[in-house]
């Protein structure tokens, strides 16, 4: 959480709005950020830190442990219609990385961009090749897009 | 995001909008799932309380529409990852 907060900056360039929820009380994501975040961070939690004390939300996303009675890392890009594009949930030891993230949202936004004429091959960044879907790329792949050089 | 007046009632969050239907028992074992968020598919709606920027609000996902949102759940406050 830290590092979405460290980071903010980057995800706002990019327009995106961000939400973080867990089961603790909004009394306690209160003291945390007092406590310790904002010494990591530098400055607040510039985004709203949600409580589901109940899990109610978590379980329709598929991220509520209902023995441990906690939420696993589960990470959700919603596009500007209420969709979602991407999601990513893993167990709690390990972080999640947020350049992914970032990537994730340009390759999103730059597929709505083009109304999905171009989509992002594996491993695609801003400036790298796109293709194009269509009755000319079919089987042609191997020659426009190198899976060792562009991943 | 309206500001809350904070109590001692612990508020929680909540899902938005139709729940799932509840089916007619027919005798076999009941396997339902609440879950509903798949990629490709509307981003079920919620409210929950918040905590931002030093006041406490209600913070609801339909509320950004027409803006990309990345909700990030994890286990715990003051866990160490």
């Amino acid at each position: 959480m830290s590092a979405v907060a460290a980071n903010y900056n980057k995800l706002q360039e990019l327009g995106v709005e961000v939400i973080s929820i867990s089961v603790d009380s909004q009394f306690v994501h209160k003291i945390w950020n007092d406590q310790e975040l904002n010494k990591m961070v530098g400055h607040d939690v510039p985004f709203p830190m949600a409580s589901d004390g109940a899990g109610q939300v978590g379980k329709v996303y598929g991220v509520y442990d209902e023995n441990a009675g906690v939420e696993l890392r589960g990470r959700f890009l919603i596009d500007p219609d209420g969709v979602i594009q991407a999601m990513e949930v893993l167990t709690p030891p390990v972080g999640r990385k947020l350049d992914e993230t970032i990537r994730q949202v340009k390759a999103f936004q730059h597929v709505r961009k083009h109304k999905g004429a171009e989509v992002c091959p594996a491993g695609w960044e801003p400036g790298k090749k796109t293709l194009k879907p269509g009755p000319a790329l079919v089987g042609k792949v191997w020659q426009e897009w190198d899976p060792k050089k562009d991943h | 995001m309206e500001e809350q007046k904070p109590g001692c009632a612990r508020p929680t969050g909540a899902r938005l909008g139709q729940p799932a239907e509840k089916k007619v028992l027919t005798g076999e074992p009941e396997e339902e799932s609440m879950v509903t968020a798949r990629v490709g598919m509307k981003a079920p709606d919620f409210d929950a309380p918040a905590y931002f920027k030093g006041g406490f609000t209600q913070v609801k996902l339909s509320d950004f529409a027409g803006k990309w949102v990345m909700i990030c759940f994890y286990p715990g406050d003051f866990t160490f990852v």
